[in-house]
């Protein structure tokens, strides 16, 4: 067994371990919370750490693709799924806190910030299209849409990624750093993807002169 | 550190105090980084002494006051005051110091002194967060003649009964407890009386986002976050922002006759 080989047991391990990591900040979340130490503003930092993670394992799962391609372990994609219900999972949480701790079901509010607010909107409809995405991650519903009508489907990913780094981008005060680190990381996401599209249809042109 | 006998004022709020660490640790002072705990943990390379306060412009008097004599000019007391954020969060932060209006009646402010601008400190060695240029520093603020010769208007060297700890604006700042937060500046080094209005930092960031006025109004909503309703910070359930948040007694009479929609 390679690194670039590797057996079901190996991928089940590997599996294991990247799921233990990936509630890592949520436990640390937990943890705190309960203890208490959470700051002067609790319910403030819960939301930013939460969008923080939810941003993070979008990005994650779309370098994914390109880590497969430079590495050859094709069985990096067989961990693309969890680490994309991971970032719905910390998007979920994150919106739980704006409407249960941070607002607390007050609907006119939240329905003023949806519809007034752009970087409100932005994240809320970022997240209404996650759902599908997360409700479309299991191997049944993959099979009965099958792989073409599910793989359109999930390109969605691509502008609920653009969207939650504008959504981040939009809502700082004044220190955009940040919000710029994960434009740029997505921006090269992006671009390596549009690079292989082009580096494809060349081939795909070659061969057929 | 304690700042021995203190006077009581009439201006004090009854609000339940902020704890003095959510007060010490809480801040938002771009000086020392941008997020809110880094203040306490970078505010330590700041020297509070010796420092003196140059007041100049349109005065018949201009002095450069020491802190240790300033400390002594007037009689020190505790005013409990309620504080905005313009981020709809809020304190209540029991202050020390006296009114502002007590340090420019010495200076004695020609006719032309119609507006008064606040200098902080520019010093990126004793300040690691003016290293990146997240504001055009340094800092600076001002507040309409009337408004900086307000009783309220505090000039503020210390917090809980004791000196200012460093995050919160060491060795002198001005609160201004009608106004968001941000009016209030920190670690002062000059003040300026002058016939024009300054152009304050936080209106050269963002024009459209921060007026010169910037009181505390739940009708002006922020372009992009709604004033109506504050966290006070330590309780769960968000409260109503009051107008002036609360001072409208004392100060509603600034301001009559001014649209506030415009002038925000």
């Amino acid at each position: 067994m390679t690194i670039k080989n590797l057996d079901n047991r190996g991928l089940v391990r590997v599996k294991a371990a990247v799921f233990l990591t990936a509630l890592l900040p949520f436990a640390k979340l937990a943890v705190a919370a309960y203890a208490d130490e959470l700051g002067a503003n609790p319910i403030e930092k819960m939301t930013h750490v939460t969008g923080f993670w939810a941003l993070s394992f979008l990005l994650i799962t779309l370098t994914i693709t390109p880590l497969r391609r430079l590495s050859g372990c094709l069985w990096l994609m067989r961990l693309r799924r969890m680490l994309g219900v991971f970032a719905f999972f910390y998007a979920a949480l994150h919106f739980a806190t704006y409407l249960v701790l941070d607002q607390f079901f007050d609907w006119p509010a939240i329905a003023k910030d949806i519809l007034k607010r752009p970087y409100i909107t932005i994240g809320f409809s970022a997240f209404v299209v996650l759902i599908p995405l997360a409700l479309t991650s299991n191997d049944a519903i993959i099979r009965r849409l099958g792989g073409k009508r599910w793989r359109a489907l999930h390109r969605l990913t691509y502008p609920c990624a653009i969207a939650g780094v504008v959504h981040f981008g939009w809502l700082v005060k004044k220190d955009l750093t940040r919000p710029i680190m994960f434009a740029l990381v997505l921006a090269l996401l992006l671009g390596m993807r549009v690079a292989y599209r082009l580096a494809g249809n060349r081939t795909a042109h070659q061969k057929a002169v | 550190d304690n700042l021995g006998e203190l006077g009581k004022s009439k201006y004090s709020a009854a609000d339940e105090l902020t704890p003095r660490r959510d007060v010490t640790q809480y801040n938002n002072f771009y000086e020392f980084g941008t997020s809110k705990d880094q203040p306490a943990i970078n505010a330590g390379t700041l020297q509070t002494r010796p420092w003196t306060i140059t007041v100049e412009g349109e005065v018949k008097k201009a002095q450069v006051f020491d802190i240790d004599k300033l400390l002594k000019m007037a009689a020190l007391e505790e005013r409990v005051y309620r504080l905005r954020c313009v981020e709809a969060w809020s304190m209540v932060v029991p202050w020390v110091g006296y009114s502002l209006a007590e340090l420019l009646k010495r200076v004695e402010p020609t006719g032309n002194a119609k507006f008064v601008e606040f200098v902080s400190l520019h010093d990126p060695a004793q300040m690691p967060g003016q290293k990146a240029a997240v504001l055009d520093w340094p800092y600076r603020e001002g507040l309409r003649m009337d408004e900086a010769m307000h009783p309220l208007t505090l000039l503020t060297f210390g917090l809980y009964g004791e000196v200012l700890p460093k995050q919160n604006g060491a060795p002198v700042r001005i609160v201004t407890p009608w106004k968001y937060g941000f009016k209030s500046a920190k670690s002062i080094v000059k003040i300026r009386l002058v016939e024009q209005q300054p152009l304050t930092s936080w209106m050269k960031a963002g024009p459209g986002e921060y007026g010169f006025y910037a009181n505390v109004n739940p009708e002006v909503d922020h372009p992009r976050w709604s004033q109506a309703k504050e966290r006070r910070i330590g309780e769960f359930l968000k409260r109503k922002t009051l107008m002036f948040n609360g001072y409208t007694d004392e100060v509603a009479a600034l301001y009559a006759g001014m649209d506030l929609q415009r002038n925000f």
